[in-house]
């Protein structure tokens, strides 16, 4: 598979979001807004970039038996680095992310790109498979951040074009659910079409 | 196996040490400047050296910072989806409240959540308790409750309420030990 293939594949056909549906938790309570969307992609492509380029560099030299437990301790240390970077040079970002930071490290598409990738393929081609995932699970939250952001504040990226409250359950869990599944159908009939 | 094992959590350890090292002294600036930030909404002329400390009042502890121009005390109620945490800028002889602000909550989205916004906070301006009752409506005082809010709006006022009963505290034990203090 040509590089450029590695990371687009993420982007569209292995869409963490709308096609292999992994790490939902953080898919359906961050997307509050466009802005809170996006922080969270890209925290999570910044550990999941990190922990597939080092577990493709060790995964050779570790044991079948214990090669869970390295690579959750490979991902949790990226995700405490990223956790207390954030702390210290962006507070406001890691307040409103709070509880799902942590949660990263038991994120499904961080362990599984590790597992299904990383581990039997070369250090760059896992890193620019981290990128395209990365990238998929981004673009994704932030277009699911936008739509409820617009449905239910008026609003995108913060910029208010819709005086008044909006439909409150888009902020709101029901919500979150009723825009991922409308999204994933339009993207997979797209997808089906091709 | 075990070698395998050790080795890599050695060396996320070490890892994460430097990274604790390097990050410690701006997450404590940080959350400082998050503080006097705070500060400086509730109270006028902040000079940014807050003192902090705390006073018991009915069993229940409040932090308080003591300024120049006045107190600014931490108070947590019970909200509707958990606790309510505000800052309460109290100022003057006749307590009254310079400004509110939330510093944390898990009120519902859309909802108690608006007790964040200017629109229900602003009320709390240059209030008297003296003369304008703290209590919602509903219940018989002075407070404009958010709409469908109104457990939220309860909390609110508690937690100010309480910390102007903990402003009075203060202020009665100063004046008490105010000759013997240093």
């Amino acid at each position: 598979m040509s590089k450029l293939g590695l990371i687009t594949k993420g982007i569209v056909k292995d869409n963490p979001t709308f096609v292999l549906v992994l790490g939902m938790c953080p898919t359906l309570a961050t997307t509050t807004s466009a802005m809170n969307g996006l922080e969270m992609g890209l925290a999570t492509m910044f550990v999941l970039i990190l922990s597939n380029i080092v577990v493709s560099l060790v995964a050779p030299m570790v044991p079948d038996k214990v090669r869970i437990p390295v690579y959750i301790v490979i991902i949790a240390t990226f995700v405490t680095v990223l956790q207390l970077m954030m702390q210290a040079f962006v507070p406001d970002v890691y307040e409103t992310l709070g509880l799902f930071i942590p949660l990263i490290v038991v994120n499904c598409i961080v362990l599984g790109r590790a597992e299904a990738f990383a581990n039997k393929n070369s250090v760059v081609d896992s890193a620019l498979d981290g990128i395209g995932i990365g990238i998929g699970f981004t673009l994704s939250l932030t277009v699911i951040g936008i739509v409820r952001e617009i449905l239910g504040s008026g609003s995108v990226f913060g910029w208010k074009f819709i005086p008044g409250d909006g439909i409150l359950a888009f902020v709101m869990a029901p919500g979150a659910f009723m825009v991922l599944g409308y999204l994933m159908v339009l993207f997979n009939k797209y997808l089906a079409k091709k | 196996m075990v070698l395998c094992l050790t080795a890599v959590c050695l060396f996320c350890s070490a890892v994460l040490a430097v990274t604790y090292a390097v990050t410690k002294a701006p997450i404590a600036e940080a959350s400082q400047a998050k503080t006097n930030a705070s500060i400086a909404r509730v109270l006028p002329e902040f000079n940014g050296n807050p003192k902090l400390s705390s006073i018991t009042v009915g069993g229940v502890e409040y932090p308080y910072y003591q300024t120049e121009s006045g107190i600014a005390v931490l108070s947590t109620v019970n909200g509707f989806g958990g606790p309510l945490s505000l800052m309460v800028g109290i100022a003057g002889e006749t307590p009254e409240v310079f400004n509110t602000v939330v510093l944390s909550h898990s009120e519902t989205p859309g909802l108690g959540a608006k007790c964040v916004s200017e629109n229900f906070s602003a009320q709390f301006r240059g209030w008297d308790p003296a003369a304008k009752k703290l209590q919602v409506k509903k219940d018989g005082g002075d407070v404009d409750a958010i709409t469908a809010s109104t457990i939220t709006s309860r909390a609110y006022t508690l937690a100010i309420a309480n910390a102007v009963e903990a402003y009075k505290a203060i202020a009665g034990s100063n004046e008490e030990g105010g000759q013997d203090n240093e």
